[in-house]
Formats: structure tokens, C-alpha cells, sequence
């Protein structure tokens, strides 16, 4: 390795980044692939039924676990369509919009207490300010389709992703307020001593408000009025096609394994063993995601959709005033001699 | 050249682009847009001069939320671009004294040394500038603070009252009503005396 440094010179540090983001992307890419396997088998065995049984590899079925190989491969050789009077340049680049933010936040996700590609002070800032900027994917897309559904589907989407942003921002709040850090790498370490004190149980109103408020932000069931099949077809992605659709696709389904992996490191203890003397590591953090992720596909086979006012009334009128609460009580706590109840 | 010297230039080079789409572009959209690259970028830079809180603030509230909004105003109106373009060079005056303004300030600032302004001195590593601006805000200027938070919150306020308007006729049903609802409020089982089916086979025939 000191060879290959020597050889790239001052072209070592980008270089040997680039390859880091490529251990990173790859892995996910493959996970968010898996995902939507995982949860066609769920849905299905929920509902009674076998699911994708088909593809399998070298004539062996294997549960399907070929399917999202040639799913990928069909949206891959599909064409694209440009809706007439739509605006092109944006119409192809708001998939690229809704992607990279949920790319980019993994910059920043620590997957032991070493293996992070880069440990800044202000994690945690820097996921919320990426998150936040998904939603233009959405808004373009919707916009520069020239179709009235899919603006109909930004418009709600827009609105939807702003409202449950601030209670999502107030449970981290609470979040840092209890570790004292925005570093996300001191957060996980500040929960260690097994499963009774990860921050779940000191602010639990916040971990429910978290995990459903990160339902609402990746528009997942039942928060997917963007989407809303029944009313507007399929919202802001519905004249997209091929590569542009599975983007989109992607995209999704990568915000939701980056919401579970940030409420499993801010509130399950991330790579924390649950048991004292159990050995600490990346296994961890992998079966807490995928039970986070289980409980994604789980309130999407069991719960209708809200309507759109029951959507807007639980994140203004419920989940604010409930964090607003709780942040004040854990501050004031943190004065007394109690204050290590919350620590 | 440095490597941060090159990403300077990058997003030095981007952030004018984006700046100059901001007021040529025709459609206001694609304005809007170019204005969020140009926070982006700004932010890019801030977080070179090791400015991170500020940085990652910008992108939260002005791309993140404020930008949102805008947009969102801004796809929603029936836009004549040709009452636009008029407006354009109306205002260029104006403009005009705004950019010179501008640029006596840059002028102020970049020859800083010459007016006794003295750059600050390089912090150690391991200094978190996060962590003095808390101090600041919270200790030494809590009541301006706390006095802008109170100015927004009645804007807030104002902004609500404004636009409220208590239509008659709706039909909103409190959801604690709905939750609590039981069948007895619904279902009304009635009581039918079993009928005799009336003998049809010599009507048919």
C-alpha cells in the first residue's frame, strides 16, 4: 500500500477516497437491490402468498434472489419517454436529484467506531442538510413532467417533506441533547452499557416520532400520498420510464436504508452489543437496520393510506408539540441531579 | 496547485455561473434552480475556510426549506415573461447602485489590511468552531437571540391571522370523535318480520 502511495503521489488522498466511496456505494447499491426483494417475500408470505419464486441462478430457483438482477437489467434496456412540452434537461436530471442527495449522507455514517469515511464534528448536521435537499428531485420531476398529476404529486410531496423535517430535525435535537455531541461517532459512544441505555428509552416520544416522521420523508406507505396510485396515478413519477423510473426507484429505497441505519445509530446503539459482555461491532448495526427495515415493510402491508389533512394535522398539531415537550423536559432534567438518567 | 486551491476555483467558477443564470435565465424555474446551486456552492466554499457550521446552516435553511417554498411559489403562478423582461431593465438603476455598493464592499474587504482590517489568526487543529458560536449565542448575545426568535414567531403569528378565514359549512369531524366511534352509533339493527314469499309460478305462467 506505501508503494501505491509513493507511486500516486499528491493524486493519493482524492484517489484512495474514491475507492473508500466505492466500498460504500457498491455494498448499498447491492442492499437497496436486495431490499426490494426482500420486500416483494414479505409482502407476499403477509398476504399469504409466495412472492418473486422465479429467477434464480444456473437453473437453480433459489427463492427468486435472481429477480432484482433482471429487474435491473429490463429497466436498463427500456426506453425512455419524454413526455411532449416537457422540459428535457430538467426532466433527466431530477432523478439524478433524488439520488444523490441519498448517496451523499453516507459520507458521513459511521460503521464501527473506526470505520467512517469521514468523521466531521457536525455529522449529524450535515445528514439533516443533505436530506433535506431530496425533495428537489421530487418537485422537478413533478414540474417538468408538463403533466398535471405529477404536479399534483410534487406539490403534496413538497409539502409533506417540509412539515415532517421539523419534528424529524426536533427529535435530533433531543438526540444531541442527550449526547452532547453532533458527532455521530461520540453519539453511539455515548450510548454504550447495553440494551437499557441506548437513547430509545430515555427519549422514547422522540424514537416514535423519528421512525414514523422517516416514513413520511422517503413517502413510503402509508405517508405516499406523493405517489397515491388510487387518486393520482402514480404522482410526480408518472411519466417516467426505464432507467429514469428505477432512479427514482432507487433513490428510495436507499433514503430508506439510510433512515434506518441514523435511527438504529441515534437510538438502537448502533454497533453496540445489547449485551454487556457480547463483542461490539458491524453485525450489529446490520441486524438492527434490517429490523428497522422489517418494520418499513410491515406498515406498508398493514396500513391504508392517510388522507392528505390526517397527514398534515399528525406532523404539525402531534409530532411537534409532542418533541417541543420533550426537549424542554430533557433539558430541564439534564439540570438536576438527575440528569444522568437522560446521559 | 493545491488540491484545495482547485476545488476553490471549481466552485468559485460554478457559484458566478450559477449567480448569472440566476438573472438571465428566462424561465423563472430554471432561476430559482440556478439560485439553489449558487447556496450549494457557497456552501462548498464556506466549508474550505472552515466555516462548517455555517456552511451546513446555509444548505439546511435556504436550499433545504426556504428555497422549497419558492419554488414552490414559483411553479404555482401564471408567469408573462414578456411583462418580465420589461421589468428587467426598469430596475436595472437600481441594480445598478445595489452591485456598486457590492462591489465598494468587496473592495473593503479584500483590501482589508490596508483599511486595518487584520485577518484573524489561524486556529489549532482540534478547534471547534461549532462549539464557540454556541457559546456566543447562547451566553453573551442570548437576548438579541431570543428577541429574533420572538420576531419571527410573530411574523409567523401575523402571517397565519392574515390569511385564516373560518369557512361555513365544513364538514371537519374532530379525529378524537372518529376514534371513539362505536358501532351502537352507526349500525341500527332492525327487527323485520320474516314475509311470506309471494306465490309468483302462476303470474309467470
Amino acid at each position: 500500500m506505501e508503494q501505491l502511495q509513493d507511486l500516486l503521489g499528491p493524486a493519493w488522498t482524492p484517489v484512495w477516497t474514491l475507492v473508500k466511496i466505492v466500498a460504500i456505494v457498491l455494498p448499498l447499491l447491492t442492499a437497496v437491490a436486495y431490499l426490494t426483494w426482500a420486500e416483494r417475500k414479505v409482502i407476499g408470505w403477509m398476504q399469504v402468498r409466495m412472492g418473486p419464486n422465479r429467477v434464480g441462478f444456473f437453473g437453480f430457483r433459489l427463492w427468486g434472489l435472481g429477480q432484482p438482477i433482471a429487474d435491473a437489467v429490463k429497466l436498463l434496456t427500456k426506453e425512455i419517454i419524454i413526455p411532449s412540452g416537457a422540459n428535457r434537461g430538467l426532466f433527466l436530471f431530477a432523478p439524478v436529484l433524488a439520488i444523490a442527495p441519498a448517496m451523499a449522507a453516507w459520507a458521513v455514517i459511521p460503521f464501527t467506531d473506526r470505520l467512517v469515511l469521514a468523521n466531521i464534528d457536525a455529522s449529524l448536521l450535515y445528514i439533516l442538510a443533505i436530506t433535506s435537499m431530496g425533495v428537489y428531485g421530487v418537485i422537478i420531476a413533478g414540474w417538468a413532467s408538463n403533466s398535471k398529476y405529477a404536479f399534483l404529486g410534487s406539490l403534496r410531496s413538497a409539502a409533506q417533506i417540509v412539515s415532517y423535517e421539523i419534528a424529524m430535525g426536533f427529535a435530533l435535537v433531543g438526540v444531541l441533547m442527550s449526547a452532547q455531541s453532533l458527532n455521530l461517532v461520540e453519539i453511539v459512544k455515548g450510548q454504550e452499557g447495553g440494551f437499557w441505555h441506548w437513547y430509545w428509552l430515555p427519549l422514547f416520544p422522540l424514537f416514535l416520532v423519528y421512525l414514523i416522521s422517516g416514513v413520511a420523508e422517503t413517502n413510503r406507505a402509508p405517508f405516499d400520498v406523493a405517489e397515491g396510485e388510487s387518486e393520482i396515478v402514480a404522482g410526480f413519477h408518472v411519466e417516467y420510464s426505464g432507467m429514469a423510473f428505477a432512479v427514482f426507484f432507487l433513490a428510495e429505497y436507499a433514503n430508506m436504508i439510510l433512515i434506518s441505519t441514523l435511527t438504529s445509530l441515534m437510538f438502537l446503539g448502533g454497533w453496540l452489543s445489547p449485551i454487556p459482555g457480547l463483542p461490539d461491532g458491524f453485525v450489529w448495526l446490520a441486524a438492527k437496520v434490517s429490523f428497522i427495515l422489517l418494520l418499513f415493510l410491515w406498515f406498508r402491508a398493514t396500513f391504508p393510506r392517510y388522507r392528505y389533512d390526517q397527514i398534515m394535522r399528525l406532523g404539525w398539531k402531534v409530532f411537534i408539540p409532542v418533541t417541543l415537550i420533550w426537549i424542554l423536559l430533557v433539558g430541564l432534567i439534564l439540570q438536576t441531579p438527575y440528569g444522568h438518567l437522560f446521559h | 496547485m493545491e488540491f484545495s486551491a482547485v476545488i476553490f476555483y471549481l466552485f468559485a467558477a460554478i457559484l458566478l455561473l450559477a449567480g448569472l443564470r440566476v438573472i438571465t435565465a428566462k424561465n423563472p424555474v430554471h432561476a430559482a434552480l440556478a439560485l439553489v446551486l449558487a447556496f450549494f456552492t457557497a456552501a462548498g466554499l464556506w466549508i474550505l475556510l472552515e466555516a462548517e457550521f455555517l456552511a451546513i446552516t446555509l444548505v439546511l435553511v435556504y436550499v433545504g426549506a426556504v428555497m422549497v417554498l419558492f419554488l414552490f411559489v414559483v411553479m404555482m403562478l401564471d408567469i408573462n415573461l414578456e411583462q418580465l423582461r420589461q421589468q428587467f431593465w426598469d430596475y436595472l438603476p437600481i441594480a445598478a447602485l445595489v452591485a456598486g455598493l457590492l462591489i465598494v464592499q468587496m473592495i473593503l474587504v479584500l483590501g482589508g489590511e490596508t483599511f486595518g482590517l487584520n485577518p484573524p489568526a489561524p486556529k489549532p487543529a482540534g478547534y471547534s468552531n461549532t462549539k464557540e458560536l454556541g457559546l456566543l449565542l447562547y451566553t453573551e448575545y442570548v437576548y438579541p437571540f431570543e428577541l429574533a426568535a420572538v420576531i419571527l414567531l410573530v411574523a409567523i403569528v401575523a402571517a397565519i391571522a392574515l390569511t385564516l378565514r373560518r369557512r361555513a359549512g365544513v364538514k371537519w369531524v374532530d379525529p378524537a370523535v372518529q376514534v371513539k366511534v362505536k358501532r351502537e352509533g352507526r349500525v341500527r339493527l332492525v327487527n323485520l318480520k320474516p314475509q311470506k314469499p309471494q306465490a309468483q309460478s302462476e303470474e309467470d305462467a
